[in-house]
């Protein structure tokens, strides 16, 4: 089971022969994920690492059964990747790519949604479930295979928490990451809800930042819908209002979408948070001894 | 990206939105210029990319051109909210009826621009917003749908507006305030307050204006916009290298990979009983030259006593990273301890690395935790020698 990618992921990767692509295009194969084409308009007939390329995403459905697309494609070319991979049927998108304009990714979103597409990013590291699939540039050596589920708007903090879980034995069944771009095509209610329905998956981790209303929606959903228990680390507490830091989404606007907000509003729903991320670690860990 | 108001208001006027005549100054004698251009009464209005102008004194009425210019030597130079005035908008002297309020902001939680309308207007918008919520109109547009006269006309009969003239006028203004967020790909635009004359017209009397950075590569006029001089000089240097930074008042440098790794280390230090200095994210890659560029920036800033340099590799290679360190070490002067901690992605290679080369001032610790410690330990120590 696990969540969004899998063994029966047939990955087509868009913007293979760059070189984000063309580094972790061949990385996620070798992780034993099928990568099974990759398309580069003008590029077609090429070969990567053993890959084939093609010109469209239609062509490389038609040729390999590509289900999932991952997009390594430029800022400004990525929104007509994503209307593309959705055009040509792919059921599942993870946009890596970053620098999207905001206006845009609304157009795509509810393209995406409208079409039973399900998309991660853009600006993420994509999903990884340890021993199935990796679909992404998360560093897939700093996981386990397990069954805690682990959803963050960040790359490198998922990384960091990912090890700090490794370190004292748990692993994980998927680890997501869904962007951290204002607009993004799945929020954490969206992975909330498939780590529910996943049994493979017996509690989740939910890792936040400043900026957006995504974790206090998540809040109010964990304690209406969610059996699982649901732990979270938020970032930002330290950070300055008006000021973005580094992701687009991570600003505080007035006095909106500060982490102690975000922490307060988690733990009124019963949701345990962890102030670093080594505690958030040790709190599943406890739980799970407990539990 | 934030516009001043006689920016917001250039890009108003482009898309039909009506404004008052005004003109730009950077002195008390081009304020006179241009106050004796537009002829009579004249408002002196303060450019900072900061709200509470008006409370500061950065907003006076000037009889004539003399005393224009006179308010201009009052205003330049002032300090608002720690905005240096460098520029007033001399703009010709509005009578005003009634202040209403409209805006049209990105609603990331709907997916969906939204509307926000008030007879209320001219007051804080939050406080409207928290005492009389029945006051604030508050309106999505599908954004696959666009706007429709339809909008407009709920807009004016849900906000009260009783004059058909002035709900004509509102309602037209909202269809080209649509186009203009739209067509500019602004995050927010807002006229606090949208004037009605006595007259009778409906005009924009201020305007706040943030645009996506994003999508700044398609409006080249807008990107000239940006007034490098409004940001501290740190930050300056930072786009220029094309390093990703914000100034914060501390004492230890941070340095890491990834924006939420990077406040999440901002947080570690404050927990452990330091102040960060900065944030400053590599992003994804993380060249040498990168390294060395956000060496620079980071230690150009007189607070900072040490450095902690925090990396979990995942596109960014470790190894990468250690050159940069090394590299950054050889070629420029860097006084301050430096603390790393390198995990993920050929985290083994770089620490080798570090090791071998063992630079006198650089120490590596296992754990994020730890290597904080070790930083907030070493910036104390710094303050205490000097």
């Amino acid at each position: 089971m696990a969540i969004l990618v899998d063994s029966e992921t047939r990955l087509v990767v868009q913007g293979l022969t760059g070189s984000e692509g063309s580094f972790h295009g061949p990385r996620n194969k070798a992780y034993g994920t099928q990568v099974v084409a990759g398309v580069t308009p003008g590029k077609g007939g090429q070969e990567v690492d053993g890959i084939p390329v093609f010109d469209g995403v239609a062509e490389a459905v038609a040729e390999t059964g590509a289900n999932t697309s991952m997009i390594f494609v430029p800022a400004r070319f990525a929104i007509d990747a994503i209307y593309e991979a959705v055009d040509a049927g792919i059921h599942t998108i993870a946009c890596i790519s970053e620098g999207l304009p905001a206006h845009e990714m609304l157009g795509a979103y509810w393209h995406v949604r409208g079409e039973g597409a399900r998309m991660i990013g853009p600006n993420c590291p994509g999903a990884l479930s340890p021993g199935k699939a990796n679909v992404g540039i998360i560093p897939a050596e700093v996981f386990a295979e397990g069954s805690v589920g682990l959803v963050s708007r960040s790359g490198t903090l998922t990384y960091q928490i990912g090890h700090e879980l490794a370190q004292r034995g748990l692993g994980n069944s998927t680890i997501v990451g869904i962007g951290g771009d204002p607009v993004v095509g799945s929020s954490f209610v969206d992975v909330l809800a498939l780590f529910e329905a996943d049994p493979e998956t017996e509690s989740v981790v939910m890792v936040g930042e400043i900026g957006g209303e995504e974790e206090e929606k998540a809040a109010r959903y964990i304690e209406r819908e969610m059996s699982k228990p649901v732990f979270a680390y938020i970032a930002g507490f330290t950070a300055p209002p008006g000021k973005t830091m580094g992701h687009a989404g991570a600003i505080i606007s007035g006095s909106s979408g500060t982490a102690q907000a975000k922490k307060d509003a988690l733990e009124a729903c019963g949701v345990r948070v962890g102030t670093t991320p080594t505690e958030v670690a040790e709190l599943v860990v406890a739980a799970a001894a407990s539990g | 990206m934030d516009l001043y108001e006689y920016q917001g208001k250039e890009l108003f006027a482009h898309y039909g939105i009506p404004v008052s005549d005004g003109g730009l100054a950077a002195t008390p004698e081009e304020a006179r210029v241009a106050a004796e251009e537009l002829g009579g009464q004249v408002v002196v209005k303060a450019q900072v990319l900061t709200g509470g102008r008006g409370k500061a004194g950065g907003i006076k009425l000037a009889e004539d051109a003399s005393e224009a210019e006179a308010r201009a030597r009052d205003i330049l130079g002032m300090d608002i909210r720690g905005h240096v005035v460098r520029k007033v908008w001399i703009e010709k002297a509005s009578e005003i009826a009634k202040e209403y309020y409209l805006s049209l902001t990105f609603d990331r939680g709907e997916k969906k621009p939204l509307f926000m309308f008030t007879t209320q207007g001219g007051v804080d918008i939050e406080e409207v917003a928290a005492e009389h919520p029945e006051a604030l109109v508050r309106l999505h547009v599908d954004p696959r749908v666009g706007f429709q006269p339809f909008h407009g006309r709920r807009l004016t009969q849900e906000g009260g507006v009783a004059d058909a003239g002035e709900a004509k006028q509102i309602q037209a203004l909202a269809g080209k305030l649509y186009g203009c967020f739209v067509g500019s790909d602004a995050l927010l635009c807002e006229m606090n307050p949208l004037i009605v004359t006595p007259a009778g017209e409906v005009r924009a009397l201020d305007s706040k204006f943030t645009v996506d950075d994003n999508a700044l590569y398609k409006h080249p006029h807008i990107a000239e916009m940006r007034d490098l001089e409004a940001y501290p000089p740190e930050e300056r240097a930072a786009r220029e290298k094309g390093v990703t930074y914000v100034k914060l008042d501390g004492e230890v440098g941070i340095l890491g990979n990834g924006a939420g790794l990077v406040m999440s280390t901002l947080d570690v230090i404050a927990i452990v009983g330091g102040r960060p200095a900065n944030f400053c994210d590599l992003g994804g890659g993380g060249s040498a030259e990168g390294v060395v560029d956000a060496l620079e920036v980071i230690t150009a800033d007189p607070q900072v006593q040490s450095i902690f340099f925090n990396i979990f590799g995942g596109i960014t290679r470790c190894d990468e990273v250690a050159r940069g360190i090394l590299q950054a070490l050889e070629q420029i002067d860097i006084a301050q301890s430096i603390v790393v901690r390198l995990d993920g992605t050929n985290a083994e290679e770089g620490r080798r690395m570090l090791q071998e080369a063992a630079p006198p001032n650089l120490h590596t610790e296992p754990t994020m935790l730890d290597a904080a410690r070790r930083a907030v330990e070493l910036a104390g120590e710094t303050v205490e020698v000097a």
